[in-house]
């Protein structure tokens, strides 16, 4: 956006209200979260969200944002085969060098805010069941202040991945206006490292290599939550491609309609392969394809046809379904919530689309999606299992036999429903 | 062998960029991003690996 008129005032406006939509987005996955996982971890799921969206908060306006910063800002660079690489920013702490006003710049910090809760809620469903409200925090402030901004710069702040095209002749650099990859992907593989590190959920994976199915409490959170999302979402990809892609706000409409339609296809894909596979439509998986569909739009939205949202929506529904098989059966990842079915794979899938549909971008895109894979999928299972040597995330046996809302909390979510009188512990 | 996983995954992504940074030639540099892309893949593997259990009988 150029400072020039009323328009530049009105852009700032709609921009302000879509900011503002996106804790949609949140809660609906929130929900998700907690009616994915067990009755006995309900509340402990809904505090440990809570916690996480405050510490992404906090770390990211105290610290994260320096590392980020925004697109022209200071930030180092090396010099490689006589071209500058833009790797970090060096804003001031503290978000001190913001101007007050309702300044692009400050619509930026404020959407990372959600934008990095969010983040921030994709792991605490990989590790529902199992993972303690501390060790979820600290690694919550390990993304918020150090892989989520990193990318996030390389992407959105000027960095090297966005200057792939200036540099290099590599379409437009990498693009990604709705967060695919700085927010999802990068909470998918985060995602994925903890599941690594604090294992499958006790009796998981039997001796006997069965693998019994967990299913999630209350689908009807679950249902509600995929649906409480899309105003959020659709107000994400707006506002991201607006503010980051350089996406003119008459663009807001068909963003929105993009978005829906790739969620749209994408619930429809899932609903008929389980019918097809299972006999009949499977709920949870129908939810997770919907969520698949809208992941995967935030790459593509702001640069395909409708016809070509409900393609890429279609295979992410698609994808969503078997990743899930995949992961848990095939590769012992207990992920609960198929976080990671839903948010790394359908986010790459979706990043993968723009080189596809956009002519010239296909390299570039590559190249983001090798980073993620190369530089955040290790360094976030480094600064992972660095925490969990210093203060261990798994709850202990006792924890999940009596459940995370006794053993944390010492309350449940329903105490209506308690039947065992073992398991009223001492507050 | 989860180690052994992430650093093919940062080798093959040192491959990819240094693809982008080597080669001007389109068809070449294509070429190595597909290698790296690769050399990622087998990090994958690798690293899912390390985390899956073995059918019964399995060692």
């Amino acid at each position: 956006m150029t400072p020039s008129n009323e328009a530049y005032d009105l852009s700032l406006l709609a921009c302000v209200v879509l900011v503002a939509m996106v804790p949609l987005a949140l809660a609906g996955l929130v929900l998700m979260n907690t009616g994915l996982g067990r009755t006995r971890s309900a509340a402990h799921s809904m505090l440990a969200s809570m916690a996480a969206i405050a510490v992404a908060a906090l770390v990211y306006c105290m610290v994260g944002f320096s590392w980020e910063g925004i697109a022209g800002g200071p930030a180092h660079t090396l010099m490689l085969a006589g071209r500058h690489w833009d790797w970090i920013a060096t804003a001031p702490f503290c978000l001190r060098g913001l101007a007050p006003g309702a300044t692009p710049a400050n619509l930026q910090v404020l959407l990372q805010v959600f934008a990095v809760g969010l983040a921030a809620l994709i792991p605490l469903s990989a590790g529902a069941d199992r993972w303690r409200i501390s060790a979820s925090c600290f690694s919550t402030a390990l993304l918020a202040g150090w892989t989520y901004p990193l990318f996030a710069h390389w992407v959105w702040g000027g960095g090297w991945l966005a200057q792939l095209g200036s540099s290099y002749g590599l379409g437009r650099g990498f693009l990604d206006g709705g967060g695919a990859s700085t927010i999802q992907v990068i909470g998918g593989l985060t995602a994925l490292t903890v599941v690594w590190i604090i294992g499958p959920r006790r009796g998981k994976y039997a001796d006997d290599g069965i693998a019994p199915a967990i299913p999630g409490h209350n689908i009807v959170y679950v249902l509600f939550g995929a649906l409480l999302i899309v105003p959020g979402w659709i107000a994400l990809n707006a506002a991201g491609a607006i503010l980051f892609a350089a996406a003119a706000p008459a663009r807001t409409p068909l963003i929105a309609i993009n978005t829906m339609l790739s969620a749209a296809a994408a619930c429809l894909a899932a609903l008929i392969i389980t019918r097809i596979r299972f006999g009949k439509p499977d709920a949870s998986l129908c939810a997770n394809g919907w969520v698949g569909g809208l992941v995967a739009s935030s790459a593509v939205c702001a640069f395909v046809s409708p016809l070509l949202a409900i393609g890429v929506g279609l295979i992410a529904g698609g994808l969503v379904t078997f990743a899930v098989e995949l992961l848990e059966l095939r590769l012992s990842v207990d992920d609960p919530g198929g976080a990671i079915s839903v948010h790394a794979v359908a986010g790459i899938w979706g990043l993968l689309a723009v080189g596809f549909f956009v002519p010239g971008q296909m390299l570039a895109q590559v190249i983001g999606v090798a980073t993620l894979l190369g530089v955040v999928l290790p360094m976030s299972y480094l600064l992972n299992w660095l925490l969990d040597r210093v203060h261990p995330q798994r709850t202990g046996s006792e924890g999940e036999r009596l459940g995370m809302d006794l053993h944390e909390l010492g309350a449940g979510a329903y105490p209506e429903f308690v039947i065992h009188n073992e398991e009223f512990v001492e507050r | 062998m989860k180690l052994a996983g992430m650093l093919l995954l940062l080798a093959g992504w040192g491959i990819v960029v240094s693809a982008v940074v080597l080669f001007p030639r389109p068809m070449a540099r294509a070429l190595f991003v597909l290698a790296g892309l690769g050399v990622q893949g087998l990090g994958l593997i690798l690293a899912f690996r390390s985390g899956a259990r073995l059918p019964e009988g399995g060692k």
